[in-house]
């Protein structure tokens, strides 16, 4: 059923994109990290989904970590994170949430124009897949740079990471090692940036890293 | 071959030892005294490669050793051309080496200087010697590098550091520029040997650009106007002997690249290219020499000097190279001819100077010509030595900088009518600016001598100069023999040099050793010829018989004068003539152009007790111009640039996202 394979591995990197796209508009914190669990859960199926048609069982594995740590682990430490801070019910004041939502739009509207005809050789699956991983990475880097906030800096982090997955996994024969390095360096990451988050809280009394640079010296 | 590669291995073992034994007094005496015998090693090596007899430049003693970039190794190859510039170096080199055996012994801090030292010499050699352009480049940035480290000897002193920066800066330039030039050319053959690009000479606006770029980077390193603006600075900065290697063979290893690069990579130039040489050669002659009018420090007096006499050497290869361009033999091997000996002899008799100021500095611990005089009742035989020095660079006859100038006139007066118009102008404007700067050499160094030598002592410091140790004048006397024998005897230099330049032009001056008198022609004698030795015999004998009557018949009763005598009643020194009272007439004539100069008198008032005061003022208009500008707004983009410091996080992750948008933007519009 390749016709059927094919659709549905469309419609779950679509709706990556589209939670991408959410992830944007989601002014509370909270909220947010909803978002971010929505995201790894579509992308766990959407891995599965490339499991199975691909019939290569270690990506199920890859489906597993993203599901277990990106999923439930990430937001809920996340979570309790901005609890313990009290920041849960923060506003964030990002650039516009309009302006945002075009620059995402034009985004993917880029990447698709500059994925698809470089890989018209590919197997379509992945071709689809590419360019979408490609949105969705931007997607997140657009929300490390418009947000001033760490913690949604983290989860812009977090969904362009699983943009990168995304892009893998439709490509074929990506080893599993990679992968579980990808994830575990990923981890890594989380884990100082969750410990910087703490510094920065305790030093500043906030998380909003426009706060740091008043406290920076040498500034000319 | 084997014995440069030897000496090149020695020289790096010597710089090893000269870091463990600076200390010691031996160590100096090791250093110095290895590096002259290793320096006479290649001197020898050299001469031997001249005389061999080879075909052109295309039979040569080459090496491969499996060192330096992977896939090409480092090639080494002795011919005529690097054989004579081995020579060269090994002349500069054992006389600076014998020198600082002695005159070493007055450095204070010997451990700046030791180790660096024979790196410089080895550094020169490798870059003679190589063959492809890793191990010439390779070999160039040792000698820069090296060099710097002893420019920074005495970096305490004022202006040291500064002298040490922008000749790094320089050399850098120039050493950027050479690569790039080297790219050039092996992009064509797809090689960095010499031979692959031999192979496949570049042409038409490759060619050009290769031409360009190897003027500027050879320029830059040689001290062609305007890139001339470290040698003042960082020649007198070193410690005499090593202002004399720098002057004296350094310089010369920045033309042999030119030449390497130009006649025989390139194999040529078109006449437009002949003319930028030309008028640049002589500009920077005319200019060097003013300069050095007008400065009072004496080494770097010698440092502008040897502007002037890159400048006299340029416009030989660029006569060489219009000559070449229209198939003018005779006239590009004269040329050329002249263009290599003009370097040797610069190389002696520049040495010679830069040894004589560094007595000079170690007797009074000045450099400033006004606080200098009457030396040569205190330093007999270093004053000897130069006065022959200063009449070998104002090339006077009987001695070699005449021999050598002369060969230069000849050649531009061989066919002032070549067909392009360009050079139709440039030949006789650039004769012309060679005998202003003939000229003007002349007048700088009667100054220079008479101001420090002759005369009164003007300070107690030049009072109570002394002679310089036995080996320092040692090596005075033989070089300021090497000028005398090179103006006698100019045939041995043409003819050992004519394999090699018959190698680049394609035909070789007469053999000039067969006449009885050693009468030079180098053309035919009955259009021009010269005889050293007659005029050493005239000179000699006219001399002495006028020396002889002065003391024969001469009265020896008392004269009496009448008080006002030639302005020099007072017995007090300050009324001597001074240098800059010297130079004035010059500054008055060149300074408005020139230097931007002007004078004011500052007059008392009647009744007033102060004293009247003169201030001139002259401006570096190369430097004000061309230099000062640049740093600025190398310095203004620096200011701009440094708040790309202090940005946010946020911002430079901004910065990183713009840019991948940008190039995917490219991407997307180009596919």
């Amino acid at each position: 059923m390749p016709g059927l394979h094919y659709d549905i591995a469309h419609m779950l990197a679509g709706s990556l994109v589209l939670v991408s796209l959410m992830m944007l508009y989601q002014v509370r914190l909270t909220a947010l990290l909803h978002v971010l669990a929505l995201h790894a859960f579509v992308l766990a199926a959407s891995v599965g989904w490339q499991a199975y048609i691909q019939q290569s069982p270690h990506l199920y594995i890859t489906a597993a970590i993203a599901l277990v740590f990106k999923g439930i682990l990430v937001p809920v430490v996340l979570r309790r994170m901005i609890f313990r801070m009290g920041v849960h019910r923060e506003i964030e004041t990002a650039v516009s949430i309009g302006l945002t939502m075009l620059a995402g739009i034009a985004l993917v509207a880029l990447s698709l124009q500059v994925m698809l005809p470089v890989t018209a050789a590919v197997d379509p699956i992945a071709r689809e897949d590419l360019a979408l991983a490609l949105s969705v990475v931007l997607i997140g880097l657009l929300m490390m740079v418009t947000r001033r906030n760490a913690v949604s800096q983290v989860v812009g982090f977090m969904s362009l990471e699983n943009g990168i997955n995304l892009a893998a996994t439709g490509a074929r024969g990506m080893p599993l090692v990679v992968e579980i390095s990808v994830a575990f360096s990923i981890l890594i990451a989380f884990i100082v940036i969750g410990i910087f988050l703490f510094r920065i809280r305790e030093r500043f009394d906030t998380v909003d890293v426009g706060a740091l640079d008043q406290f920076r010296g040498g500034r000319s | 071959m084997t014995i440069v590669l030897t000496v090149i291995l020695g020289l790096v073992v010597l710089a090893i030892l000269g870091v463990v034994t600076a200390r010691l007094q031996a160590g100096r005496m090791l250093v110095y005294g290895g590096c002259l015998v290793l320096c006479l090693a290649l001197l020898v090596a050299g001469i031997e490669a001249l005389a061999a007899p080879v075909a052109g430049l295309s039979l040569p003693i080459g090496l491969s050793l499996p060192i330096g970039l992977p896939m090409t190794g480092t090639q080494l190859r002795l011919d005529p051309l690097s054989g004579f510039f081995l020579a060269l170096t090994g002349l500069g080199g054992a006389g600076a080496s014998l020198f600082a055996i002695g005159y070493g012994r007055h450095e204070e801090e010997p451990w700046r200087v030791l180790p660096f030292y024979p790196l410089f010499l080895a550094g020169m050699t490798l870059a003679i010697l190589a063959d492809d352009a890793f191990a010439f480049l390779f070999g160039w940035e040792a000698m820069s590098l090296a060099s710097w480290a002893l420019v920074m000897t005495h970096h305490q002193e004022h202006g040291n550091a500064r002298a040490a920066y922008i000749y790094l800066l320089m050399a850098v330039f120039s050493g950027l520029t050479l690569l790039l030039g080297f790219g050039v050319l092996a992009a064509g053959g797809g090689g960095y040997g010499f031979e692959a690009i031999r192979a496949h000479p570049p042409t038409g606006g490759v060619a050009a650009t290769v031409l360009v770029i190897a003027l500027i980077g050879a320029g830059a390193k040689a001290g062609l106007m305007p890139l001339h603006v470290w040698l003042p600075l960082a020649h007198p900065a070193a410690p005499s002997h090593v202002s004399a290697l720098m002057s004296g063979v350094m310089t010369k290893v920045a033309i042999y690249g030119f030449i390497r690069i130009v006649f025989d990579l390139v194999g040529g130039a078109p006449a437009w290219f002949a003319v930028i040489v030309l008028v640049l050669g002589g500009i920077t002659a005319v200019m060097g020499v003013l300069h050095a009018m007008m400065e009072r420090d004496l080494k770097r007096l010698l440092a502008y000097s040897t502007v002037e006499n890159i400048g006299i050497i340029f416009v030989a290869l660029g006569l060489a190279l219009a000559f070449k361009a229209n198939g003018v033999t005779a006239g590009a091997t004269l040329a050329l001819t002249a263009a290599l000996f003009h370097a040797l002899n610069h190389t002696v008799f520049k040495s010679l100077l830069f040894f004589g100021a560094g007595a000079v500095l170690h007797a009074t611990g000045e450099r400033n010509m006004e606080k200098l005089g009457g030396l040569i009742h205190r330093m007999p035989r270093s004053s000897a030595a130069m006065l022959v020095g200063c009449l070998a660079i104002a090339a006077l006859p009987p001695l070699n900088g005449f021999a050598s100038e002369w060969l230069l006139f000849q050649a531009i007066l061989l066919r002032p009518d070549l067909p392009q118009w360009g050079l139709k102008f440039s030949i006789p404007v650039a004769g012309a600016l060679l005998a202003l700067a003939a000229a003007l050499a002349g007048a700088c160094f009667v100054r220079a001598y008479g101001i420090i030598w002759l005369g009164r002592p003007r300070t107690i410091a030049a009072e109570q100069a002394r002679e310089t140790d036995p080996l320092s004048v040692i090596a005075m006397v033989v070089f300021a023999a090497l000028c005398l024998l090179g103006g006698i005897f100019p045939g041995v230099v043409i003819d050992a040099v004519a394999p090699l330049v018959q190698g680049l032009t394609g035909a070789r001056m007469e053999r000039q050793l067969q006449d009885a008198w050693l009468t030079v022609a180098p053309i035919s004698t009955a259009r021009s010829s010269y005889n050293g030795l007659l005029i050493f015999l005239f000179v000699l004998g006219s001399a002495s018989l006028t020396a002889f009557a002065v003391h024969r018949l001469a009265s020896r009763g008392v004269r009496k004068a009448p008080p006002w005598d030639c302005g020099f009643p007072d017995p007090s020194p300050a009324t001597q003539y001074t240098g800059d009272s010297f130079a004035q007439p010059v500054r008055r004539v060149f300074g408005a152009i020139v230097f931007r100069s002007h004078e004011t008198v500052d007059m008392p008032e009647p009744g007033d007790n102060r004293p009247a005061r003169m201030t001139k003022v002259t401006h570096d208009v190369v430097w004000e111009t061309l230099y000062a500008p640049l740093a600025g707004l190398v310095g203004r983009i620096g200011t701009v640039m440094n708040r790309m410091q202090f940005l946010t996080i946020r911002r430079y992750l901004s910065f990183v996202f713009a840019a991948l948008i940008v190039l995917l933007l490219v991407l997307a519009v180009r596919q």
